[in-house]
């Protein structure tokens, strides 16, 4: 299908032999949100990373696909090139390499061009002012002694200037007061209509800001029940039990 | 100049010399007489060529010194070594000798043509002494002497003779006596009182070939209430075919001034680089050095500084990056000597391949000099487990109102990061040069501009085909 961007399929995955994905299987076209919820421990994390191709993670059956290919052997640089983005839920430090210069250098190896310094400098403050991010924060280190606010406005950031086709979003909201909520959604929300979004939260209140096409609940590594935004509404309200009672049954 | 030439005019003979195209080399080896005849050709007043000869005895009988890599320093064949060579010499070098990677460093740097075959000794760079000598007009009318060591005894023997050796006299360690005893060029600077030397000092060291000696001797004196930042050596690799690299640098600061030195030297990796620098600061004066070690097999080196008058600062900031088969000797040394005296220290060294960098610093307090103040940053950076760090710290406090911070850190690129960057479409070896850079980020904001472009490019390049 034309507009297919990721399509996961049976996926099975270890850390250290120790299986956390159970046979997922998942497909996110373009323009779609998918949302997944699911308690600490449900695989929820491992999803984004192993779609990204940390090299922790060992797929032991099952595929990925991307744009129409199995990106197995795709590194990770290779899938960023490729349009795929993750928002990490804790963004790494990197002491000494200022945010402008990060900023610039990382643009210019997923775009694949050299970028015009004046086109890119106004593209860049559009999309801070559109954050309300300072501009005193390109002079900082990358992440170094950021609140977790902060953290989580730059990953948004690099979000908006990578363009991606596809954004895995890994509880960016989490740790944010309602402001910074409302900003990272405005971000979202710009890149959803031209990407596939995958969003992991644990809170339904994100989903006030951003409006998902699918909710997905996982349990013990696979999707245990997918519906539409009121399946969000009811697992605030009710909790995990009552679907844990189902899946066990 | 061809082989017939050469052989025309033969290894040096005492007397001979012409000041254009003649190749002076002398024969390989050490002797009380290839001392004197270095003095001698360089016309030397007597005081001289007595300092060089008693040097050259104290370095004969003085013992390699045992610690450090002693392993590496007793590799060392001191009979192998050509002790004296008139830069024509170099000029008549072949480019195609000078080995391929150097050369594809030069390029990648985007060092022109010209200058490529500068710091690959092969030719003179006359273009930039025309720089070189504008530069030092603009200093002559503010009255600072600025000029090869050479010259600078040749014109000014009374200011040499006043401080040369009086920071680090021959007998201070078995190289400074070796240097004493063979030196030849480096720069001597002379700032007089008051004057403050607005720009950096720079772009000598790639200008006058007569300075890529083995074995400089800089003496710059900075006389009350003046200041000068002097930049020495450049990011290129400097290739050398000899093997023993083993400079001296004297600093003296007068009452109220300041002298900034810095340096990044690369050296090509069969170099032993074993240096001695030392900086006197008297009342309220501040000696800085700033000081990068790239490249050379084992380079040993310890900027250090005298704090003689109160309230005198000093402050050494340094980064040593070892590679496959090197290891990177280097620290600092502050001696508070005075009361209400300060100092601060950051050493960063990135080991890689199996390299080994290692701190070895030196703080005293004497008994006499209380409300002193000191603070140590040693971090470092390991970029695979097979490369090898190591701490050397020595403190010796005689006044307990001493106010010491030291801190350490020895870490490793993680997995996150790596991650991190690969995820925003960096290669492996891109991440890793980032990390790198950052690392070094406190080093090198502290270089005038094109040096800091330099070395940031440099460290990339070295981290290019290093990831197995």
């Amino acid at each position: 299908m034309a507009d297919e961007i990721l399509r996961v399929e049976d996926l099975h995955v270890s850390v250290e032999d120790t299986p956390i994905l159970n046979g997922m299987t998942l497909t996110i076209h373009r323009g779609e949100i998918h949302v997944v919820m699911g308690r600490n421990g449900a695989g929820k994390s491992t999803l984004a990373s192993v779609i990204m191709g940390h090299p922790a993670y060992e797929i032991t059956k099952g595929t990925i696909h991307y744009m129409g290919t199995n990106i197995e052997e795709m590194s990770v640089f290779e899938r960023a090139r490729a349009g795929m983005f993750l928002s990490f839920q804790y963004p790494a430090v990197i002491p000494g390499v200022q945010v402008g210069t990060f900023l610039k250098k990382s643009v210019q190896s997923v775009r694949d061009e050299p970028l015009k310094g004046r086109a890119f400098r106004k593209e860049l403050n559009a999309a801070m002012t559109a954050l309300d991010m300072p501009k005193t924060v390109l002079s900082r280190y990358v992440n170094d002694g950021f609140s977790g606010g902060e953290k989580k406005r730059l990953e948004i950031l690099q979000m908006l200037l990578l363009k991606p086709n596809l954004a895995l979003l890994d509880e960016t909201d989490s740790g944010l007061d309602i402001d910074a909520l409302r900003i990272v959604a405005k971000g979202i929300n710009s890149v959803a209509p031209q990407a596939g979004c995958l969003i992991i939260t644990h809170y339904q209140r994100l989903l006030d800001h951003v409006q998902p096409h699918f909710v997905h609940v996982m349990i013990g590594g696979v999707i245990a029940q997918t519906g539409g935004p009121e399946l969000a509404l009811k697992l605030e309200k009710d909790g995990y039990e009552w679907l844990e009672a189902t899946t066990e049954a | 100049m061809s082989d017939e030439a050469r052989e025309a005019v033969g290894d040096y003979q005492f007397g001979f010399h012409d000041p254009e195209n003649a190749t002076i080399r002398f024969d390989k080896g050490l002797s009380e007489k290839v001392v004197r005849d270095i003095s001698a050709l360089k016309d030397e007043p007597e005081w001289m060529t007595d300092i060089r000869v008693k040097a050259y005895h104290h370095f004969m009988e003085r013992a390699m010194p045992d610690w450090g890599n002693c392993g590496e320093l007793n590799n060392i064949d001191f009979d192998n070594v050509t002790y004296f060579l008139r830069s024509s010499d170099a000029t008549e070098k072949n480019w195609d000798d000078v080995p391929d990677d150097i050369k594809n460093t030069f390029d990648r740097l985007g060092i022109p043509e010209a200058e490529q075959k500068w710091l690959g000794g092969v030719t003179a760079q006359y273009e930039s002494e025309a720089v070189y000598h504008s530069i030092r007009e603009d200093l002559e009318d503010q009255g600072v002497l600025f000029l090869d060591m050479d010259s600078g005894l040749k014109e000014h023997p009374e200011v040499v003779k006043k401080y040369f050796g009086t920071v680090i006299p021959y007998s201070d360690n078995k190289f400074s006596a070796l240097n004493t005893a063979v030196w030849s060029g480096g720069s001597f600077i002379y700032v007089p009182k008051g004057v403050h030397v607005e720009m950096p000092v720079q772009a000598y060291f790639r200008i006058n070939a007569q300075n890529m000696g083995q074995f400089e001797r800089t003496l710059i004196i900075a006389d009350e209430g003046s200041s000068i930042h002097y930049v020495e050596g450049c990011t290129a690799p400097t290739y050398s075919t000899d093997s023993l690299h083993s400079a001296v640098v004297e600093l003296i600061a007068m009452k109220g001034a300041k002298i900034r030195y810095s340096t990044i030297q690369n050296w090509s990796a069969n170099v032993y680089n074993l240096v001695t620098k030392r900086g006197v600061a008297h009342e309220n004066a501040t000696v800085e050095w700033v000081d990068g070690n790239i490249g050379s097999k084992l380079t040993m080196k310890y900027p250090s500084v005298l704090l003689k008058g109160e309230g005198a600062h000093a402050e050494v900031i340094s980064v040593a990056y070892a590679g496959a088969g090197q290891h990177q000797d280097a620290g600092a040394k502050v001696h508070h000597l005075a009361p209400n005296t300060t100092s601060s220290i950051l050493s960063k060294s990135i080991s890689k391949n199996g390299g080994r960098s290692s701190y070895r610093g030196m703080l005293q307090v004497t008994p006499k000099s209380h409300g002193c103040r000191s603070k140590i940053v040693c971090d470092a950076l390991m970029l695979d487990s097979t490369s090898r760090s190591d701490t050397y710290p020595t403190m010796e406090i005689g006044n307990p109102t001493a106010d010491l911070e030291h801190e350490a850190s020895v870490s490793k690129v993680s997995g996150d990061q790596l991650f991190y960057l690969m995820s925003r479409g960096f290669t492996e070896e891109e991440a890793m040069g980032l990390i790198v850079n950052g690392f070094f980020e406190p080093f090198t904001r502290e270089l005038p501009m094109e040096y800091a472009v330099e070395l940031n490019k440099l460290l990339e390049l070295e981290m290019e085909g290093s990831i197995g």
